[in-house]
């Protein structure tokens, strides 16, 4: 286009609209602009997204009852692998980066495009190639997966199922990933407008920086850890198999250096969008605005020197527990640091509770009840006690749906004015927020007592006294469910009759709600010059 | 601005991704120095048996070939299209040749029944099991990355001969450069760990 090179664009139709080398689907899947590149990652992740609800609705149906109720046990077996490694690797961890990053970042920072649009359009991609092969195990070789989403030797070697196809999807997923973070990275540095200095960038895009570092410094850990597996499975080196002389104390280190990191991966993107949402709906300045930048750059650092406390029970040395202990504690600070601000910022505000602010509440309240429950692992004699056990499962949901989910649902309603050009519909959302906040309560709430009491996690049957509450966590997956379906539907059909959004629907002072909604091909039709924080609201 | 043409942003993308590429590695390395420290003696008796000419000249290969690469780059950027050609054509030509004795050197173990699962090695003693798991994982990786390399290299050939890389714009011809340097390096750390520590 020779229009690039003067630095203006035309004005242009919305990107939804306009031309290309290809026309209709091929338009898409074959688009490098970051945003049609942030719509296929909403589809294909949503799509795993509610793949992954209807396994754990299977899941929870199985356990209301003790004895067997619809499944076998090795079903169960699968099912949890499966809704694991779906929800995991194909849901929250590209989730918020892949679908908002790539859609916001380079407008927030007042770019046309990522650094890379076609690796970005081959992360897009890769994503696919790696999700496939992980629907492909299910029915090829010796059937689904079964060893929990760790793979942890030396199980993963000798079970009969098909291990190695679905840890080279894995793999694959790696990539994808790695190329995301890259991307972004070099994005920050590069791409940021004129008086776009680094204070000035919207908080959303300081988390988005400190998790591409994280993506790009921890993941290769896990692919080759995911390849020596692979090795192991294919010819049988012996490098994790004890009968070799291997230790799968190693695999687990390996393992969890990158999977550790990876649960901030999860959540460092949904504390950036709880710092976008809250000084919109407060009128007010973030408060703190560098304490909470370099929080989330502690968060990535610390929390990559963590990974430890995952094997207090492993069998690796008392000093290194002792260790890891310690730093995991360090890591609640920075995270505290953000939701002291996040409060402070809401002090005195003007609070107006829309749906995106709901979520954003709800996001500081659930997350704050997984980060505390998460200390009570990370202190070595409670987790003795609580390893390996429903408290587990129950704390990783807070943080991770409770946290990353809610803040996922939160940026959807918030930017979806800015995305499709169409308002949410406005009462439904505060009802399907409560069922989802209701049945989200009832259905894990109930797993830290459990595990509390003792009950492991990954069983498929369980003790009579254990009845009542996993009875109780059931009935919550279905209020959950029904809160999911209300809300997507809702924006469905916002989607389809929506009234038309305006270019800043919610007076928001970041620079994507500067441009038409939805955005034009080329985001800016002149790249802007910025000569202001993104908060400032009072000096408009 | 386009970020395409930015050399700037290419070559940090580039760095990032060897900086990746240096902790995949890394992991192997770990494992290294754990098992080495765990099973020193089986270590060295393995290591006795790797062929030490042969890897003092594949060291000097890639070595060589890293020196060609440089100049390649050196001559596009002084828009001496037809001496860049030849040195990277050199470089291809070595970094096949590493190949071929890598190719060899395997060959030659395997001969005498010793790879990974073979009954010959599961009869050793379990350091000497775990070394040759490494050895066959890191070279076979290595390996695995100069074959990239030499595609990546044979592509950027390509570039240059139908003049789409120049002396205005060498951009990607010195990031493959980056890559197979990279290749080289950890080949340079391969080589002592395998074939001459004690």
């Amino acid at each position: 286009m020779p229009s690039e090179i003067s630095g203006e664009v035309r004005p242009e139709a919305s990107f939804f609209k306009s031309k290309g080398r290809f026309h209709g689907i091929p338009g898409w899947i074959f688009s490098t602009d970051h945003k049609r590149i942030g719509i296929l990652y909403l589809i294909s992740i949503l799509l795993f997204f509610f793949t992954g609800v209807s396994l754990g609705f299977l899941m929870r149906l199985e356990l209301i009852a003790p004895g067997p109720t619809i499944m076998k046990p090795q079903t169960y077996n699968a099912l949890f692998t499966l809704h694991g490694v779906i929800m995991i690797f194909l849901f929250v961890i590209p989730g918020i980066p892949s679908i908002f990053g790539n859609f916001f970042m380079p407008i927030q920072i007042g770019a046309r495009d990522v650094a890379f649009p076609r690796i970005n359009l081959l992360s897009w991609w890769i994503y696919i190639v790696g999700a496939a092969l992980v629907i492909l195990s299910l029915f090829t070789g010796g059937g689904p997966v079964d060893t929990g989403w760790t793979f942890y030797v030396p199980y993963s070697l000798r079970t009969t199922v098909n291990v190695p196809l679905a840890v080279f999807g894995v793999f694959i997923l790696g990539f994808s990933s790695i190329l995301t973070g890259i991307n972004f990275v070099t994005t920050i540095h590069r791409l940021r407008s004129p008086g776009m200095n680094w204070f000035r960038l919207p908080l959303f895009v300081w988390s988005l920086y400190a998790t591409a570092w994280v993506q790009i410094l921890v993941t290769p850990v896990v692919g080759i850890t995911l390849l020596l597996t692979l090795l192991e499975r294919l010819v049988g080196v012996g490098i994790f198999d004890p009968a070799k002389g291997g230790d799968p104390i190693l695999y687990q280190h390996l393992f969890w250096i990158y999977s550790h990191p990876a649960v901030y991966i999860m959540i460092l993107p949904a504390m950036g969008v709880i710092s976008e949402i809250i000084p919109v709906f407060a009128r007010r300045t973030i408060f703190g605005y560098k304490a909470i930048a370099f929080s989330s750059l502690a968060i990535a650092s610390v929390g990559s020197l963590v990974w430890g406390h995952h094997m207090f029970v492993s069998g690796q040395s008392d000093l290194a527990s002792l260790i890891f202990s310690l730093l995991t504690f360090l890591v609640a600070v920075p995270s505290a640091i953000k939701v002291f601000n996040w409060v402070a910022t809401l002090y005195k505000g003007s609070i107006e509770v829309k749906p995106p602010l709901l979520f954003g509440l709800t996001f500081i309240f659930l997350f704050s009840i997984g980060g505390l429950t998460g200390l009570f692992q990370g202190a070595l004699a409670t987790d003795v006690h609580l390893h390996d056990t429903y408290w587990v499962v129950g704390h990783f949901h807070y943080i991770i749906f409770g946290g990353t989910g809610f803040a996922l649902f939160g940026a959807l309603h918030y930017w979806f004015p800015k995305m499709f050009g169409k308002m949410v519909q406005n009462t439904i959302p505060y009802l399907s927020w409560g069922f989802l906040f209701v049945g989200f309560n009832i259905l894990y709430f109930p797993m830290l007592i459990l595990g509390w009491e003792g009950m492991p996690r990954r069983y498929y049957d369980y003790l009579a006294q254990f009845h009542t509450l996993q009875l109780t966590s059931t009935i919550g997956s279905w209020i959950l469910i029904a809160g999911l379906i209300l809300m997507f539907g809702n924006l469905f059909y916002s989607l389809l009759k929506g009234e038309r959004a305006g270019e800043n629907p919610w007076g928001s002072a970041t620079l994507e709600w500067q441009i038409p909604s939805p955005p034009p091909k080329e985001n800016f039709e002149k790249i802007p010059v910025v000569k202001k924080g993104p908060y400032e609201y009072e000096r408009e | 601005m386009n970020g395409n043409k930015d050399d700037t942003s290419s070559k940090i993308g580039m760095w990032l991704f060897i900086l990746s590429e240096i902790i995949l590695f890394g992991g192997l390395f770990i494992l290294y120095a754990v098992y080495r420290f765990k099973n020193p003696s089986a270590f060295h008796l393995a290591a006795e048996e790797l062929n030490r000419p042969f890897g003092t000249i594949n060291t000097l290969i890639l070595i060589t070939s890293s020196l060609t690469m440089a100049l390649s780059i050196s001559c596009v950027q002084k828009g001496n299209r037809r001496s860049s050609l030849v040195f990277l054509l050199a470089t291809l030509l070595l970094g096949f040749v590493f190949l071929a004795n890598k190719y060899f050197e395997w060959a030659g173990k395997i001969h005498h029944e010793i790879y990974p699962d073979s009954p010959r090695l599961l009869e050793r003693n379990k350091g000497e099991i775990l070394f040759y798991g490494l050895y066959y994982s890191m070279t076979g990786l290595h390996g695995l990355h100069v074959l990239v390399g030499l595609g990546v290299l044979l592509f950027m050939g390509i570039l240059i001969t139908k003049r789409k890389i120049d002396e205005t714009n060498f951009a990607p011809l010195e990031n493959s450069g980056l890559y197979w340097h990279l290749v080289d390096i950890i080949w340079i750390f391969l080589f002592p760990l395998f074939y001459l520590i004690p």
